[in-house]
């Protein structure tokens, strides 16, 4: 079953995730919001990779992934500067959380196929919390972007 | 004659419960004044707290010399606190009051005219909105200024330059208060009154040392506590308050840990089946989730989170459940800490859980914090708009573009209006390099003061400051302002119970001082702020053409005033807004019908996700379809960001003492409240203080990963491991520095705010505690308020704090106590206002 390559795939993003909002937190700590979320958001992150376990232990995970990977989600190596910098490391977060949410849909497609019930509650569980991060992510660059786009120096 | 110091809350007046609570009239005069002396008693409401006590202000010689309460009024029945009685009048009276304004030249403040002053702020912001245009402008006011103030800055703020840099040091004080009511209810109001106390059978006090916050309202609670049918009493506080010590259950909460207490409460609220079903089931939205949310908080498990007992949790929650009537107050304990709407909002929602809200003796009273923080949140000079209208709807955004003339492109409404504690990283960061300060004194009064203060003194930034004294903030600006005061001005503010008062002007303000409304009014006709059709943008010659205009504002949104006139308000009661044609006297409470302003066309927010602060918007808050239901939100706990550690192993909270008000700008120059509160402290417990060989009156140090107090300990009642300063001394009656020992609590406090609010968190930081010098006398701490000594406090004696002769005001207790609606003076045509 090829399940197991989107939970891999799943798997991997949530993980980048983590650490890239870890490395925001940390890359912008003089931003106290932005500092506190990330780490929450972060932590979130990793529950859901360890509410996923049961799951990977059932359909096993795929790392290999078959298919060649085409566009590359490393995730962030470093912080930017700056106004801007903290706006544009928030939509590199925003595109790693956008690859994680469309993943949970695609696992749920799956889960509802297979009518696992345990599979669909850990979705269902996962799924809203990514939502929130995205529409926090959206709330607090739609703030930061005018004063960072029209009045910083 | 009672000495206000040493009684706080002065003679009591029992009464049972839906009595009414008796008139006490409170008045005060200079000692060297008799009543048969006073010229003239000029109506107004005092402005030391947010409670809003009526008042006449004595004058003779054309000078403020004392004060009386106003029996007639539904707020306070004639009583006065002693803030009030002593510092309104005498803290403006100070010889120091700044008489001109003041340029900065060659780095020195010097006096000039108000042409010159005006000029160079007008000159630097014409300049900077050609440069950088209106996002290099910021405002930062107060919750101390009147409703017409607030307005005009208002409409020259956001209709004249279109700067979404608004805010106040309500966001300090009073934010949680707005943000909860908004995600519950959908839109600000106090749902509760005052008289709730006079018919309930438990009142629940969260994070509110009511007894020192709002003291005249603290007389009305022991008031019925002395009478034959007392309520239930509930706290939730880490200190042993005088509210604590009346209480049948204190929950003294770790701080920071507040949303796990009430997660638990509803939790056993819902176990217990102590829920109204069918009003939720009509009323509200949101209960399986709520349920999801507080399901594995058992009493246990918070009791586990909060140190306090699973019993007291479980009796708390009983108190709650099986009273017919509750009332429930919250105040900084749960808006000053972590997770401050998430706590906030359950308390809205053990209320709707049980259908307590709208009748007599059921509300809920999110307090404020400041006399007129209402008013900045209703006139849109802070974090909100006008009328409270939603920044997200774009119908109401052309509301207010018509009603201004003005292109609704100018009013800035792409985010959310900038919070305070945004608006001074952007002035950090250099892109806000226009800041304009009113009446507040951020370098005392904000979080983590080393880095304000760097802020404040940037050398890119120009600074205005407008006050009544060089404050510390005054000090590092590039104009100061001088402004007229309480009693030198005429305008209306707006307490906690949604009470309009007017305040008249009772003497001329000294020198060349000039109230905040013509300052703000002279800026918008030198900088030329037009509307479309090229009239002046604010037209108003004074105060009552501008509540007019506010009127205007205000018709047909939930604060509606437009029944409210300058002339009803002389005279009778003051008039709880909403009131119009629906409510010609005004209303005592909302929400009695179990309609809530959530009709998305109709609401103030679309609300929030109360973990992360992310907006829920439109179109989900539209599919929810909530069609006037309450909406049940709920967050789960998290941990403080900053704990005790081996380094830091102390939880510090900072807070207020009965005798001042802020940082004492005005209470600090009443010599009677001085002496009762001179000089800083910060209390620790008997066993805290035992380990570290720490004896009352002994000087510490007290250290946190931003600075450093020196101070003196008041051994006291605290739970132990946790560390209490008050927040009021800064540095003006010193040299202006914080010097060898700096004595400021936010020289401690952390820079962190509530997601959803933008409240900072004053009330959780880890310190850590040391001794530097032996006493020399016990500390200068209040023996008649939280600060009392402990009774296992050592050797060491510490003398009551009382006042002497010139403490003490005279009380006339009796006479008809006035009621609703009849206390309230009539509109010329009655139901046509």
């Amino acid at each position: 079953m090829n399940l197991k390559i989107y939970l891999g795939m799943l798997n991997k993003a949530e993980r980048t995730l983590s650490e890239s909002f870890r490395q925001v937190a940390e890359g912008h700590a003089a931003e106290p919001d932005v500092h506190c979320l990330c780490h929450t958001l972060a932590t979130q992150c990793e529950e859901h990779c360890r509410l996923l376990l049961p799951v990977v232990q059932r359909y096993g995970e795929d790392r290999s992934d078959n298919e060649p990977e085409r566009l590359h989600a490393e995730g962030l190596s470093a912080t930017r500067q700056g106004p801007v910098g903290l706006l544009r490391d928030l939509q590199d977060l925003y595109i790693l959380a956008s690859l994680v949410d469309v993943t949970w849909a695609m696992v749920k497609q799956a889960g509802s196929a297979l009518r696992d019930r345990e599979l669909l509650d850990v979705v269902s569980h996962c799924a809203a919390e990514t939502a929130v991060q995205l529409r926090w992510l959206q709330t607090r660059m739609k703030q930061a972007a005018p004063q960072a786009l029209v009045a910083a120096h | 004659m009672v000495d206000r110091i040493a009684e706080i809350w002065g003679t009591r007046t029992p009464y049972p419960k839906d009595g009414a609570w008796p008139v006490r009239v409170d008045q005060a005069l200079d000692a060297t004044v008799t009543e048969g002396d006073v010229d003239q008693w000029v109506q107004s409401a005092c402005v030391l707290c947010s409670n809003g006590c009526a008042c006449d202000i004595a004058v003779k010689d054309g000078a403020m010399v004392g004060i009386r309460g106003r029996a007639g009024d539904l707020v306070n029945h004639g009583r006065l606190g002693p803030k009030g009685l002593f510092a309104s009048w005498q803290g403006i009276s100070g010889k120091d009051r700044l008489k001109r304004p003041l340029i900065r030249e060659n780095g020195r403040l010097v006096e000039c005219d108000w042409d010159t002053a005006m000029d160079r702020i007008t000159q630097q912001s014409r300049q900077l909105l050609e440069e950088r245009g209106p996002l290099s402008h910021g405002f930062y006011t107060s919750g101390q200024l009147f409703l017409e103030e607030y307005y005009a800055l208002a409409v020259l703020g956001k209709a004249g330059i279109g700067t979404p840099h608004m805010d106040g040091n309500t966001r300090l004080c009073t934010a949680t208060a707005a943000a909860a009511l908004k995600e519950s209810f959908g839109a600000d109001g106090q749902p509760g009154t005052y008289a709730d106390i006079d018919s309930c059978d438990a009142i629940f006090l969260y994070g509110h040392n009511m007894a020192e916050t709002q003291t005249v309202l603290w007389s009305r609670v022991l008031d019925r506590l002395a009478g034959p049918d007392r309520p239930n009493l509930v706290c939730v506080d880490p200190r042993d308050t005088e509210v604590a010590r009346c209480a049948d259950v204190h929950l003294a909460v770790r701080p920071g840990t507040n949303l796990a207490l009430m997660n638990a409460l509803v939790h056993e609220v819902l176990a217990n089946r102590w829920f109204d079903e069918e009003y939720v089931k009509a009323h509200t939205l949101g209960l399986d989730e709520l349920k999801a949310t507080v399901g594995p908080w058992t009493a246990e498990a918070a009791a586990g989170v909060c140190d306090v007992s699973a019993a007291d949790i479980r009796e708390a929650a009983r108190i709650f459940g099986t009273s017919p009537r509750v009332l429930s107050t919250v105040l900084q304990g749960f808006y000053q800490s972590a997770q401050a709407t998430a706590a906030s909002c359950q308390v809205n929602n053990l209320h709707l859980l049980r259908g307590l809200l709208g009748r007599p003796g059921c509300g809920i009273l999110q307090m404020n914090g400041q006399p007129t923080a209402q008013n900045n949140r209703e006139c849109g000079a802070d974090g909100d708009l006008p009328g409270f209208r939603n920044w997200e709807n774009p119908e109401h955004i052309a509301e207010l573009a018509r009603l201004w003339d003005v292109d609704p492109l100018t009013i800035p409404h792409w985010a959310p209006p900038t919070h305070a504690m945004q608006i001074f990283r952007y002035a950090e960061q250099g892109s806000i390099e226009f800041l304009w300060i009113s009446a507040t004194n951020p370098a005392v009064s904000m979080p983590d003061l080393p880095r304000i203060r760097d802020v404040l003194a940037k050398p890119g930034l120009f600074l205005v400051v407008q006050d009544l004294y060089l404050t510390e903030t005054a000090q590092v600006a590039d104009v100061v302002l001088p402004a007229a005061g309480w009693g030198e001005k005429t305008g209306t503010f707006t307490n906690v119970n949604r009470t309009v008062h007017l305040s008249d002007k009772a003497v001329e303000p000294p020198g060349e001082a000039r109230s905040d409304l013509d300052i703000f009014l002279d800026y918008a006709r030198r900088m030329g702020f037009t509307t479309l059709q090229g009239e002046p943008l604010l037209p108003w010659s004074g105060p009552e053409d501008a509540f007019e205009a506010w009127k205007a504002c205000s018709r047909g949104r939930p604060c509606d005033y437009t029944g409210i006139s300058y002339d009803r308000l002389r005279g009778g009661s003051g008039i709880q807004w909403p009131c119009n044609e629906e409510n010609p006297d005004g209303r005592e409470r909302l929400y009695g019908d179990g309609l809530f302003p959530t009709d998305p066309d109709y609401c103030e927010s679309y609300g929030h996700d109360l973990l992360t602060g992310a907006t829920v918007g439109s179109d989900s808050f539209r599919a929810q379809a909530p069609g006037g239901r309450a909406i049940l939100k709920a967050a789960d706990y998290h941990p403080p960001h900053e704990e005790p550690d081996g380094r830091y192993p102390f939880r510090y909270t900072t807070g207020r003492t009965a005798y001042h008000f802020h940082t004492r700008t005005k209470t600090g120059r009443s010599r009677v409240l001085t002496s009762a509160a001179p000089t800083a402290w910060v209390e620790i417990s008997p066993d805290d203080a035992g380990r570290l060989g720490i004896l009352e009156g002994d000087l510490v140090r007290v250290k946190s990963r931003r600075g450093r107090i020196e101070v003196p300990v008041r051994v006291s009642d605290i739970r132990n491991g946790t560390v209490f300063a008050p927040f009021h001394y800064g540095y003006w009656d010193q040299d202006g520095a914080p010097g060898e020992h700096p004595t400021a609590a936010n020289e401690l406090t952390l820079t962190e705010w509530d997601p959803v609010s933008k409240q900072p968190v004053f009330k959780n930081a880890a310190v850590s505690v040391e001794k530097i010098g032996d006493a020399v006398g016990p500390s200068p701490a209040p023996t008649t308020t939280a600060s009392r000594p402990a009774a296992a406090a050592g050797p060491r004696s510490v003398l009551p704090t009382a006042g002497g002769k010139d403490a003490e005001d005279t009380e006339q207790i009796g006479g008809s106590p006035p009621r609703f609606p009849e206390a309230v003076r009539r509109g010329r045509q009655r139901g046509t206002p």
